[in-house]
C-alpha cells in the first residue's frame, strides 16, 4: 500500500509543478511578444484537440477509428451550441442526444 | 456569462461544467474500485493529482504493477498541456500576488481555463482571483465528491452510460469551443476557424502514431505555430 501512496504523492507533485511553474514564470518575466501571440492561439487549439480526440479511438499502430456515439452525440450539440449561445443548453442537448442515441442502439 | 468577477458570478459560470465532472468523476471512483483502490486512495489521488484522464491512467498501471518511474512519466505526459494553459492564464493575473498566482494555477483544470477563456471575452481582457478562486473550488470540490461517491457506490450505481452523462464533457468542450471561437474578437472567426480545422486534421494523422493524450499536447503546439504562421502572412 506504500507504494501506491508514493506514487500518488510522486504524481501529485508533478501534476501540480505542471500547472503552478508557468505562473511563476510569468510573474517573474516579461514574455516576450512572439510567445504571448503563440499563446493567444491555445485555447482554441486545445479546445479543438480535445474535442477532436473525442471523437477518435486510439490503436496502437494503426489509423484510429472513430467513436460513433460521441460523432453522432455531437451534432445536435454543435446545433445547440450555435442556437443558444448557452454552455448548460449545449451539456444538457449533448446528455439527452447520447441516451437516445444509446436507446435506439446507434452506439 | 456576463462580465461579472465576484464570487457568486464564478460559481454561476462555472455550473454548466460540473455534469461534466460528475459524470467522469462517477465513473473514475467504478472504475478505481474495481480496481481494488480503497476509498481513501480514490479522494487522496484526486485531492492530489486532480486531472481526469491521468487519474484513470494511473490507476490502470497501478493495477498492473508498473514501475513509479513508469507513472510518473505517464502522468506527466498526459498533463503536460496544463502547462500551457497556465501559462496562456498567467498573464492576466500577473499584478496579483505570488500566493495568488499559485492558488489559482494549483486548481486550475481544462474547463476552468476554457471558462476563464470566455470569460476574458466578456470582462474587456480581465480576470479576478475572486472569480477564478469560486470557480476552482467549486469544480475541485465537485470532481472529489463524485469519485468518492462512484468509489463508494462502486456497483450499486446503475451505468452513467446508458443516461448520456458520459458525454457531458465532451458537450462541454463543444460549447467552450464554440464560444470561444465566436466571443474572441481579436482574431477574425475564419481565423479561429482555419487553427481549429488545421488542429482537426493534424490529430486524426497525429494519433496514427501516438496516444490522445500526447497528440492533444503537440496538435496545439503545431496548432498555435501554424496560427501564427497565418496572422503574420
Amino acid at each position: 500500500m506504500n507504494h501506491v501512496f508514493l506514487t500518488i504523492l510522486l504524481c501529485g507533485l508533478a501534476t501540480w509543478l505542471i500547472r503552478v511553474v508557468p505562473f511563476a514564470l510569468v510573474k517573474a518575466a516579461k514574455l516576450p511578444q512572439w510567445l504571448l501571440q503563440f499563446l493567444s492561439f491555445v485555447p482554441v487549439a486545445i479546445l479543438a484537440a480535445i474535442f477532436v480526440e473525442s471523437l477518435l479511438v486510439y490503436h496502437a499502430g494503426q489509423w484510429p477509428s472513430v467513436n460513433v456515439g460521441n460523432l453522432l452525440a455531437s451534432l445536435p450539440a454543435i446545433l445547440a451550441a450555435i442556437i443558444s449561445r448557452s454552455l448548460l443548453i449545449v451539456v444538457v442537448v449533448g446528455i439527452a442526444s447520447m441516451a437516445v442515441i444509446r436507446l435506439l442502439g446507434w452506439a | 456569462m456576463d462580465g461579472q468577477l465576484d464570487f457568486r458570478a464564478g460559481l454561476k459560470d462555472v455550473v454548466p461544467t460540473l455534469f461534466g465532472y460528475i459524470g467522469v468523476g462517477l465513473a473514475f471512483g467504478i472504475v478505481a474500485h474495481t480496481s481494488h483502490l480503497s476509498v481513501w486512495l480514490v479522494l487522496l489521488m484526486s485531492l492530489l493529482v486532480y486531472a481526469g484522464s491521468a487519474q484513470f491512467v494511473i490507476t490502470s498501471m497501478l493495477l498492473v504493477g508498473s514501475p513509479i518511474g513508469a507513472i510518473v512519466t505517464s502522468t506527466i505526459l498526459i498533463n503536460a498541456r496544463m502547462s500551457l494553459m497556465s501559462m496562456t492564464v498567467a498573464p492576466y493575473l500577473k499584478q496579483e500576488s505570488f500566493g495568488q498566482n499559485i492558488l489559482i494555477g494549483s486548481l486550475l483544470t481544462d474547463e476552468t481555463f476554457a471558462l476563464s477563456m470566455n470569460k476574458l471575452n466578456q470582462t474587456g481582457h480581465k480576470l479576478k482571483p475572486a472569480w477564478f478562486h469560486s470557480a476552482n473550488v467549486c469544480a475541485y470540490l465537485v470532481w472529489a465528491i463524485s469519485t468518492v461517491i462512484g468509489a463508494l457506490l462502486g456497483s450499486l450505481i446503475p451505468d452513467a452510460k446508458a443516461f448520456g452523462l458520459d458525454f457531458a464533457v465532451v458537450a462541454m468542450f463543444i460549447g467552450l469551443l464554440y464560444l470561444q471561437m465566436i466571443t474572441d474578437r481579436s482574431k477574425p472567426l475564419l481565423r479561429h476557424l482555419t487553427v481549429a480545422g488545421f488542429v482537426a486534421l493534424l490529430m486524426i494523422v497525429l494519433m496514427r502514431f501516438m496516444p490522445g493524450s500526447t497528440a492533444i499536447l503537440v496538435a496545439t503546439i503545431l496548432g498555435c505555430l501554424f496560427g501564427m504562421a497565418v496572422e503574420r502572412r
